[in-house]
């Protein structure tokens, strides 16, 4: 039991990731590196606030300082790619370079303890509302409860999001730039916009796994990326399958099954240590399984 | 008016590649002119309509829309006044948004992309009536991705998406060339139709010499980025297919084809 909880706790934090990483790799096309900077920022972000004490019932204010200071990154790596014409690939990779250091400088060390801290966990606003709103038999479950609710937030409104002009026209430059610049808009900012609201998915994330987990450490992004891509690589399959259901549903279920998968891995034995090389080729698998070959529109000039 | 004056443009510049497309090129075309440009391939055309779409840089020169030059202006801005519709289906439409979605992106064309709602349910009924004047059934299928339709359907969708909002040019590069010849015609006759309806400004570009006579007031030739063939209005309801075709053929022996 304990087993399935902290796997759909850890899954649904994950999947807020995920939903960044959907973003950028499944709408904008964009493969966007910045996700392992971002991941870790959020959660130094977060760390600062409440080791050096963000208030009493204030705590979900790092939540909102994390995504903002994600948003910051996500749209440096799109000024990188449009302003200065580096390839997407690459400006990502600079921006999670520089992130390292960045993510050092706010935690300011290399790792972070929250355990003696509060965190939108535990504190007495929350304590309070649970006290008087649920049984004590749910317990158990409370931050099951609130890391659901700051999911389906996240989803409810991305998913708002698509439906509006400035949606449209994300989804549009991801599928075809050239209609957005017939539009007669900057193709570059929207991508711009895209890689802020995604790394601020991704760094918000990155916050709530630190709080999660009770600690910061700078090693945590690692890897963020792979994740990411592998939860919606299983989110395109389950809605080829099951008609109907919506991508970000999916997304976030999709993180779930890969959560699931690596518990199951590692309850066979196997070391923690291995566990890259096992999303890798997992990842690999996945993708030569589903032939996730974007049919791209060819440019005839 | 646009007006073309001087251009300059050199490929590969100060390579062992480099290649002059034009030289002191310059071109007039009047306010609710259809212009068709013939011409074989490498001969300007394409790199013409993307000059002057801002698709590719110029050298030098000015081009002038109703004497305010644009050339500084970048490629976006200026597909406020221009419609393009491309020889490929797939470049004027959102392949993975529905038919509604894609009308509602182009019907919001020059306004601001905000948080408000994608799709205007008012409009809704004006999108159906403009899909049911293309006869393609596509008013009943407003909610199917637009992926799922035939190039010929895509490419009908695509001209009446360029052409939804006020435009001053319409640019149509090749816009029938990936089409059956049954699907061409249709396209063609119904350009013909929102042309003279909204009595748009057109340059067009075909390898069809018979759309290129049949349709518009005015004919181009170019051949080796120059105009070598230039008729307007009554002059040129007197060109036929043969003259047009005989001069291509001199032009294609003297380049060796």
């Amino acid at each position: 039991m304990e087993i399935i909880l902290s796997v759909l706790c850890q899954g649904m934090i994950y999947s807020i990731m995920a939903l960044g990483v959907y973003i950028t790799y499944k709408i904008l096309d964009f493969p966007d590196m910045t996700a392992d900077g971002t991941f870790p920022l959020g959660a130094a972000v977060s760390a600062l606030m409440l080791t050096s004490g963000v208030g009493s019932g204030w705590t979900f204010l790092t939540l909102l300082a994390s995504f903002a200071v994600g948003a910051i990154a996500g749209l440096l790596t799109g000024l990188i790619h449009v302003k200065c014409k580096v390839r997407d690939l690459l400006a990502g990779i600079i921006m999670m370079t520089a992130l390292y250091t960045v993510n050092l400088r706010i935690a300011g060390k290399a790792n972070v303890p929250l355990y003696s801290t509060e965190t939108i966990f535990r504190n007495e606003t929350i304590d309070g509302i649970f006290q008087w709103l649920l049984p004590s038999s749910l317990n158990d479950y409370r931050v099951l409860i609130i890391i659901v609710i700051i999911a389906a937030l996240c989803k409810f409104i991305l998913d708002w999001y698509m439906k509006t002009k400035s949606g449209y026209l994300l989804r549009a430059t991801g599928d075809n730039a050239t209609l957005v610049t017939s539009l007669a808009k900057d193709k570059g900012l929207v991508k711009i916009l895209g890689l802020s609201i995604a790394n601020g998915l991704v760094a918000l994330s990155g916050g709530m796994m630190a709080q999660y987990n009770g600690y910061f450490d700078i090693t945590m992004g690692t890897g963020t990326v792979i994740i990411g891509l592998a939860s919606v690589i299983i989110a395109s399959n389950l809605i080829k399958n099951i008609s109907g259901l919506k991508n970000t549903t999916a997304v976030i279920i999709g993180a779930i099954i890969y959560r699931g998968a690596w518990a199951i891995i590692l309850k066979f034995g196997l070391d923690a240590r291995d566990m890259r090389f096992f999303t890798a080729a997992l990842l690999l698998i996945f993708l030569v399984i589903s032939m996730e070959r974007k049919k791209k529109v060819k440019t005839h000039a | 008016m646009l007006e073309l004056i001087n251009i300059n443009k050199y490929y590969n510049p100060g390579s062992v590649n480099e290649m002059c497309m034009f030289q002191d090129f310059s071109l007039t075309i009047n306010d609710g002119d259809f212009v068709s440009i013939v011409g074989s391939n490498g001969s300007g055309k394409t790199s013409l309509l993307n000059i002057i779409c801002g698709s590719i840089d110029i050298d030098s020169g000015e081009i002038l829309v109703d004497d305010r030059n644009i050339v500084r202006e970048k490629e976006y801005v200026r597909q406020r006044s221009i419609g393009r519709v491309y020889q490929n289906p797939a470049m004027g439409t959102c392949l993975s948004m529905t038919i509604l979605e894609n009308m509602s992106l182009a019907d919001n064309k020059g306004k601001t992309f905000n948080l408000s709602f994608g799709t205007n349910k008012k409009r809704i009924d004006d999108y159906k009536e403009l899909l049911s004047k293309l006869n393609l059934g596509l008013e009943d299928k407003l909610n199917i991705k637009v992926g799922s339709l035939s190039g010929g359907q895509r490419q009908a969708m695509a001209l009446l998406m360029s052409t939804m909002t006020p435009i001053k040019f319409l640019i149509l590069d090749e816009h029938t060339a990936a089409l059956d010849p049954k699907t061409a015609e249709l396209i063609m006759e119904l350009t013909d139709k929102i042309v003279k309806e909204k009595n748009i400004t057109t340059i067009m570009v075909t390898h069809n010499l018979r759309y290129a006579i049949e349709y518009g007031n005015r004919i181009i030739m170019m051949h080796q980025g120059n105009v070598i063939f230039d008729k307007a209005g009554e002059t040129k309801d007197e060109v036929n297919i043969d003259d047009v075709l005989g001069l291509f053929n001199k032009i294609s022996i003297e380049c060796g084809n």
